[in-house]
């Protein structure tokens, strides 16, 4: 069998005819699988969805309870049968509760991999490399110039701009999904103890982080009928980053903008967001860990979806590995 | 390096000016000799430091890497020391920590100790050695193209807030000091003696004006005041003690070399503040000639004797700094004119003269006298506080500058080019034109370039009408509509206007900027030609 005829892009995203499914479809569809929770990839609308324990929590968590028809939760490793076709999940090491998806028939395998990342994150289940004949991988920081550093080290540089400015209130923009909770986890694992404010956007999230074992210290909702300006002065505020143009930034004594991001690596990117204090640190893989990752697997195949396909392709055509974008649309870098 | 490269990153990004005064007292203060000297040349533009090709970096990075993911990487970030400091790849070599980078001392140290074979070698080394955010301030320094919103005038203000003295006492010690400033730091930190200068034939800070900006004067009594001329030349130092005869422009380049004529002719001891000019001084009789006259003699090296009977230059005194070796800036402004009147009263009369004042009771009375100067060559009025000492940089209060108001013409946006920096995703240099009679009939006809004047908002407006006009490309250059009924009019001011042979248009405009935009304006009702010429003859005429 072609690997085409198992699974293949369409308008809705990735189909596979025989087990009548789509990989994270950006339109509702009959049954959908979905790899993780952020908005691009989970969607609301779809008859019948597979999808992580933790990761159909948080589709509740930010659809409501109807949102979708009929759900069925994955456990890691665990075989399913859908129409004759073989499905497993595996940790992906993006966000919690995020997934790969091994499809399984006549014995060739392929693997959808979803947003990955290599990178330690105590927030979530690492990354599972899964042998298969065709790998799906996403290329959002697919070019050489992606080299995402340490994470504490980037925290370090929030911390040291504390000191250097301790009459400031640091605004830390990271997505409400994941690179919040990540983020107040390393700010933690670095030592600092203070009360973290979160935006009320991240409440509902965190909390459920919180209720799933991690822990992310003393957080309290950053509003200002509470207390007044003078309590956030040199505190660390976490917020989506779209909050720090609103009039929700005015309470706030001379906020300096911070910004989680892999996109933080190139200047141009940080200075076009009016953003003070780039903090690099993604959940996606970098350049490197694309590529190791690319030849631990060993693949006979790869197909590069969202993000900068043509480079990742090129390395493939230089290493002799067959490679082919997908060209799928629909995927934003909300992830990151 | 490390510390170097952090803070570059930061001041980037920093756009409040305390932020940055913050930031670079910290680096100051926290960084240990002779590092931080280097750092601060950098930073003041003073530092010497062996200079880099853009191509043998390009070069250096495809000895590693494949040409296409080099391209794709380059085009994507759009800068090209920024692109290698990303994609070098030193990841086959052991990572060093911060701690045993190489220090900026030894990379400059290192750099400017090469000969011209031993380049390439030792900059790949350095790349492998340093991490990203010290490869990429590293390529900045090598390539000279740091640009990061620090003045001089800002790093200078650090070290005053970092030490408490006063910055007036900092700039005037600045050029008698070179790289890396050892005794400064040592004197900021009480660790030692106000550094001697060791001759006053240096260059001095020069003391700067102000613009008059609406309501300035009248909270000031004019009789407190004296006024000149500001003559459109440019403004010199002249220094000349035991033998040493210089010639600086105001930002300190030495340009002695291509002054035979005025150097040589200097008579006296001292350092002496004045306008460069050619034509013939006030006390020969023959008239001063323009700016476009003086720019034959500008940017040389060397000069024939042929420029120098053609354009023969002089200096217009204004200001006395030291008189033979003793220092008199702390005098008034009146008491050091008084001294400069003796020097300039016993040098050769061709080629100095004295400044004269301007006699005015009244800020209405001065500024009918600036409207209509009795000289072309004049470009408004200086006004000095008769008691104000001799301080370098730019108060507020002391001196004011009162320019005649700048010229202005309507003309048509043409076409748009990219900016650099804050600006690459911006349309933001924009070639304008009026309308002339050619053989074809009447046609716009580009006269000049523009890329300021305009605030953030007006940006979005002329970006948008760029890319929704666009009617050719070529390269990095946008062609856009220009048609007597449909185009995009600009209000472009400028300070002067000279004849061009290599415009097409034959004029040249002096710092052009978009005063306005003119929505109310249709192209046809644009500016022509003929109103530049006219410019242009009434200023010679």
């Amino acid at each position: 069998m072609k690997p085409e005829a198992l699974l293949h892009p369409t308008p809705a995203g990735l189909f596979c005819p025989i087990g009548g499914f789509h990989v994270d479809p950006v339109r509702p569809v009959e049954r959908a699988l979905i790899t993780h929770g952020h908005s691009d990839h989970a969607r609301v609308g779809h008859a019948k969805v597979l999808a992580t324990r933790q990761t159909l929590d948080i589709m509740r968590l930010r659809y409501g309870e109807d949102f979708c028809g009929e759900e069925q939760a994955a456990a890691f490793g665990e075989e399913i049968d859908v129409e004759g076709v073989r499905l497993s999940f595996h940790p992906a090491g993006h966000v919690l509760g995020s997934a790969q998806v091994a499809i399984e028939k006549d014995g060739l395998r392929i693997v959808v991999s979803g947003d990955y990342k290599r990178g330690v994150d105590p927030t979530c289940a690492p990354f599972e490399p899964v042998a298969c004949d065709v790998f799906i991988t996403e290329a959002t920081f697919g070019l050489p110039v992606f080299h995402h550093p340490d994470p504490r080290q980037e925290i370090d540089k929030l911390l040291t701009s504390l000191k250097q400015f301790p009459e400031r209130s640091h605004l830390v923009g990271a997505y409400a999904l994941g690179k919040a909770q990540r983020v107040i986890r390393l700010i933690r694992d670095c030592g600092y103890h203070e009360p973290i404010y979160i935006h009320g956007a991240l409440a509902k999230l965190c909390d459920y982080y919180a209720a799933q074992g991690i822990d992310l210290g003393d957080i309290r909702p950053a509003t200002i009928e509470k207390s007044s300006p003078d309590a956030f002065k040199g505190a660390v505020i976490v917020g989506p980053p779209s909050a720090f143009q609103d009039r929700w930034a005015r309470r706030f004594n001379e906020p300096l903008i911070a910004f989680a991001s892999g996109w933080m690596m190139v200047r141009q990117r940080a200075k076009q967001g009016g953003v003070e204090l780039p903090l690099v640190i993604s959940d996606h893989c970098d350049w490197p860990e694309l590529l190791s990752t690319i030849e631990e697997i060993g693949p006979s195949e790869v197909w590069v979806t969202h993000g900068r396909e043509e480079a990742l392709v090129r390395w493939c055509e230089l290493k002799n590995i067959p490679a082919r974008p997908l060209h799928l649309v629909g995927y934003e870098d909300e992830g990151d | 390096m490390k510390a170097f490269a952090t803070l570059l990153d930061r001041l980037v990004l920093t756009p409040s000016r305390n932020g940055k005064l913050t930031l670079l007292a910290d680096y100051f203060r926290d960084t240990p000799d002779p590092d931080r000297g280097y750092g601060l040349a950098a930073l003041a533009g003073g530092l010497d430091l062996k200079s880099v090709k853009p191509a043998m970096l390009r070069d250096l990075v495809l000895e590693r890497m494949d040409e296409v993911l080099f391209r794709y990487s380059y085009d994507y970030i759009g800068d090209l020391a920024e692109t290698i400091s990303l994609v070098w790849d030193g990841g086959a070599k052991d990572v060093i920590d911060d701690d045993h980078q190489p220090r900026l001392s030894e990379v400059v140290t290192k750099m400017n100790s090469l000969g011209r074979t031993e380049v390439r070698s030792a900059v790949r080394d350095l790349l492998d050695k340093l991490d990203t955010s010290s490869r990429f301030a590293f390529l900045k320094l090598v390539t000279g193209a740091l640009r990061i919103g620090v003045s001089a005038r800002l790093a200078k203000q650090a070290l005053s807030d970092m030490s408490g003295k006063d910055v007036t006492e900092i700039e005037t010690l600045w050029h008698g000091l070179t790289p890396p400033y050892e005794p400064l730091f040592a004197w900021l930190e009480g660790r030692a003696d106000k550094p001697v200068l060791a001759t006053p034939a240096i260059f001095h800070s020069v003391m700067l004006a102000n613009p008059v900006e609406p309501g300035d004067l009248e909270k000031l009594d004019p009789a407190d005041y004296a006024a000149e001329w500001k003559w459109d030349g440019i403004r010199v130092q002249m220094s000349s003690y035991g033998g040493t005869k210089k010639l600086y422009s105001r930002s300190g380049d030495d340009i002695t070399g291509a002054f035979p004529d005025v150097v040589g002719s200097i008579n006296f001891e001292g350092v002496i503040d004045g306008e460069l000019l050619v034509g013939g001084t006030a006390r020969s009789n023959n008239p001063t000639r323009t700016f476009s006259d003086l720019q034959q003699r500008l940017n040389r090296k060397t000069v024939t004797g042929k420029m120098l009977d053609e354009y023969p230059a002089f200096v217009r005194a204004y200001d006395l700094l030291f008189e033979s070796d003793l220092d008199i800036r702390a005098e008034t402004f009146f008491e050091r004119r008084r001294r400069l009147g003796d020097v300039i009263e016993r040098a050769p009369h061709d080629r100095f003269d004295l400044s004269q004042l301007v006699p005015f009771a009244t800020w209405d009375e001065l500024d009918r006298i600036r409207i209509s100067p009795p000289d072309p060559v004049i470009e408004g009025v200086m006004i000095k506080r008769k008691d104000s000492p001799y301080q370098a940089g730019r108060l507020k209060g002391p001196w004011f500058k009162w320019k005649r108001d700048p010229y202005n013409i309507d003309a048509v946006m043409l076409y748009a080019q990219r900016g650099h920096g804050k600006r690459s995703s911006y349309y933001s240099d924009f070639t304008f034109g009026v309308w002339a009679e050619t053989p074809d009939g009447e046609e716009l006809v580009p006269v000049g370039k523009a890329y300021f004047g305009f605030t953030d908002a007006e940006l979005e407006v002329l970006d948008k009408f760029v890319r929704d006009n666009t009617v050719d490309r070529f390269g990095p250059v946008r062609a856009v509509r220009a048609e007597r009924d449909f185009g995009f009019v600009l209000e472009v001011a400028f300070e002067g206007i000279n004849r061009s042979t290599r415009h097409k248009s034959g004029v040249a405009m002096r710092f052009p900027r978009i005063a306005r935009l003119r929505y109310d304006k249709l192209p046809r009702d644009a500016d022509r030609l003929s109103t530049l010429t006219a410019m242009l003859d009434a200023k010679t005429g």
